[in-house]
């Protein structure tokens, strides 16, 4: 949040830092990739076609992105009180047991533009329940939140098994899996969507969950900076001693930032259960709330900076995907490791190249101001 | 030397004969989360399709899906690809291919351990409570305490289908004898957890068993670990496991997952590939019991005599082994 040293300006910090970084990443990928024996410069092509090349993979790559803000904007702003909620994971996947067990429930008896509420509704509860007991537990008997909410994410991984094996199954099937919900409780995919405006594009996972996204980050912005809990949140973040001292009642606002937190992972649901699979099943978060650490970090816990972060990670995740079908040489777990390293370097070394880029402008800036002495004298 | 041309000219006549005659495929197979090298369901299909593909020189392509989305993305882009015929490993590819499937209805598509209705797809499954009947009567058998334990992977109707094979043969053989049941955990990582295979297995061990059959990937290397370490029984699964613990592994119940693999490939190749539902069983030899040089002293007469009785019965009819999946619930766990 606060630059470590001298001051530079923005957009350097905002802009060029974090593209250098993410370069270097992909030069040293490109060199693990070359050791391989593969082509780097054809990897590259292939990740941008996969990502952006048509409508159908671009629809992939906003799909993805979509959970990314989700979760990033989760655990974004439990990073503005200065908690680490790693319970994301969890909070998707109780979240969209909350939009599956909606679903179910009223497709039968009720339209769209009624469920539709009431689903998001029940994505972010399920998922503000899920953040809550951590929180609590955090708030008023100091259990860690990192601990907590790890454990959590096991609680709903078991919970949400049992339920598919032992109730939401359908008889006679294998598969841990409810129902297909009716029409009612799908939610519009993007090609339908555009169809209202007689655009034709490919059938692809993306859906209007992507609008709830973007309403999402608006939200965030507004909130943290621009309404008094907000400010209260930054505060308690920066020194929880002299939060308490102004009269901030610190406990409560534990409980209410992680359960704003869980309602934001919980929005995972809508956009998987809702508008992808249309129904409850294992495994839909795959890995999306622990991806969303990462993206609230490159992204600087700001809307803004999430929605660029989620971009270049739904990217790596569409267009990694294309590579390892591409070139079966680069397998799944070379793609994890390329991701791995993106994140390493944007993450963890994030400073790294500090130092020298402000030595480089600080020359840039001194022998620019010389030479205007020079033309003014 | 001149016979040994011969057979050698004759061997490569008959060999381009037989390459003139098969169909010139392009084999495509995609994985299920986990991927090729669970040291389970996964990697059973890949020694399959490596056979095949080390046998006819013919390659294929494959995918490893790594979160659901990508089932429906990555068959339907072997199908876009021309591929054909493809594979899809796995229960949970079921949706995924009847939609692609019907696509494109004049690719050939097989899918392992799901049953999907269309006139261009291949259902293969297996009975594994037939083959999990038959190992739990040699447990049986062979406990000197009447104990038996069973360990499951991840905790899904797939392996609670094993572990209800295997309670009613123990029962079968013994109908006093007591069987345990475990799983493992309830995400994919508890196909791979040998430690903590290794502590199940150990406390039912203290609960007295003395034969474990481990339905658990790779997590069953650990439980195989603390039958040995205890002096007791354990086995093995999917494959012939009999050679990781010699003298430990009483048995292993084979499910010819690779078999199926190779055979969806080959005859396709030879233009034999029928669509429709395959149930293998006892019957088809696509589950059995094993027994080689590493368990034969381990496995008596009258074990060998019992473990035919109920074979037989259960390929005849007259021994029904309930399978888990018809009603979700297991009578005798």
């Amino acid at each position: 949040m606060s630059s470590p040293s001298k001051a530079l300006p923005a957009w350097i910090d905002v802009g060029v830092i974090p593209l250098i970084n993410i370069l270097l990443a992909f030069f040293v990928s490109g060199i693990v990739i070359l050791i391989i024996g593969e082509d780097p410069i054809e990897a590259v092509k292939i990740v941008v076609y996969g990502a952006f090349g048509n409508d159908y993979n671009i629809g992939y790559t906003l799909h993805y992105t979509t959970n990314f803000i989700f979760t990033g904007l989760a655990v974004a702003v439990a990073f503005h009180a200065s908690l680490f909620n790693i319970g994301g994971e969890g909070q998707a996947y109780i979240g969209g047991l909350g939009v599956g067990l909606l679903c179910l429930a009223l497709d039968q008896y009720v339209p769209f533009w009624i469920i539709l509420p009431l689903a998001i509704a029940a994505s972010g509860l399920f998922g503000a329940a899920w953040a809550y007991v951590p929180a609590y537990l955090q708030a008023y008997r100091g259990s860690h939140i990192v601990i907590t909410t790890i454990m959590f994410n096991f609680i709903a991984f078991s919970l949400m098994n049992y339920i598919l094996v032992n109730v939401l199954i359908e008889p006679g099937q294998m598969s841990p899996e409810s129902r297909d919900f009716l029409t009612s409780a799908q939610m519009p995919t993007m090609q339908e969507a555009v169809g209202w405006f007689g655009i034709e594009i490919e059938k692809s996972p993306l859906n209007l969950s992507i609008l709830l996204a973007l309403f999402s980050c608006t939200f965030v912005w507004l909130f943290i900076w621009h309404t008094r809990w907000g400010y209260a949140i930054r505060m308690f973040g920066f020194n929880e001693n002299a939060a308490n001292y102004s009269g901030i009642n610190t406990q409560r606002l534990v409980v209410g930032t992680m359960c704003l937190s869980g309602v934001l992972a919980g929005f995972v649901g809508i956009n998987e259960i809702m508008g992808n699979h249309n129904r409850v099943m294992l495994d839909f978060v795959a890995g999306a709330g622990f991806t969303g650490i990462a993206v609230a970090l490159m992204g600087r816990n700001h809307p803004v900076g999430i929605i660029i972060a989620s971009l270049l990670f739904g990217t790596l995740y569409q267009g990694g995907a294309e590579l390892s079908f591409e070139i079966p040489t680069i397998q799944g777990e070379m793609v994890k490791a390329i991701q791995g390293l993106v994140i390493l370097f944007c993450g963890a070394l994030a400073y790294m190249s500090r130092p020298t880029i402000e030595r480089i402008f600080t020359a840039i800036v001194e022998s620019n101001g010389t030479a205007k002495e020079q033309t003014n004298g | 030397m001149k016979k040994l041309f011969q057979t050698a000219a004759a061997s490569i006549i008959a060999l381009t004969a037989a390459t003139s005659h098969a169909e010139d495929i392009k084999p495509a197979v995609v994985f299920d989360m986990g991927g090729k090298f669970d040291k389970s369901f996964n990697e059973g299909v890949y020694n399959g399709v490596e056979k095949f593909s080390k046998e006819t020189g013919i390659k294929y392509r494959e995918f490893e899906v790594t979160n659901p989305s990508q089932r429906e993305q990555a068959i339907r882009k072997m199908a876009q690809r021309g591929a054909d015929p493809i594979v899809g490993v796995g229960f949970a590819q079921g949706p995924a291919i009847e939609k692609v499937a019907k696509e494109y209805p004049d690719i050939r598509f097989t899918i392992i351990d799901s049953v999907v209705d269309l006139p261009n797809v291949q259902s293969i499954e297996f009975k594994e409570h037939e083959g999990s009947f038959l190992v739990g009567v040699l447990a049986t058998m062979a406990s000197k305490s009447k104990k038996v334990g069973f360990i499951g992977g991840m905790d899904i109707p797939l392996i609670r289908k094993f572990a209800c094979g295997f309670a009613q043969g123990a029962k079968y053989a013994n109908s006093s004898a007591e069987v345990f049941s475990n799983m493992t955990g309830t995400t994919p990582s508890a196909w791979n957890d040998p430690s903590k295979g290794s502590e199940l297995a150990k406390s039912q061990f203290d609960k007295g068993a003395d034969v474990i059959f481990a339905a658990a990937g790779g997590t069953g290397i650990g439980v195989y670990q603390a039958a040995k370490d205890e002096g007791k029984y354990a086995i093995g699964v999917d494959s012939n496991q009999n050679h990781l613990q010699p003298g430990t592994m009483l048995t292993s119940m084979t499910k010819g997952v690779d078999v199926a693999a190779y055979n969806a490939f080959k005859s396709a190749m030879d233009g034999t590939w029928k669509p429709g539902k395959h149930a293998l069983g006892l019957a088809e030899n696509g589950v059995d019991w094993a027994l080689d040089d590493n368990n034969k002293s381990l496995i008596t007469d009258a074990m060998k005599a019992k473990v035919k009785e109920a074979r037989e019965g259960i390929i005849a009819g007259s021994i029904s082994v309930h399978d888990y999946k018809t009603d979700n619930s297991c009578p005798a766990l």
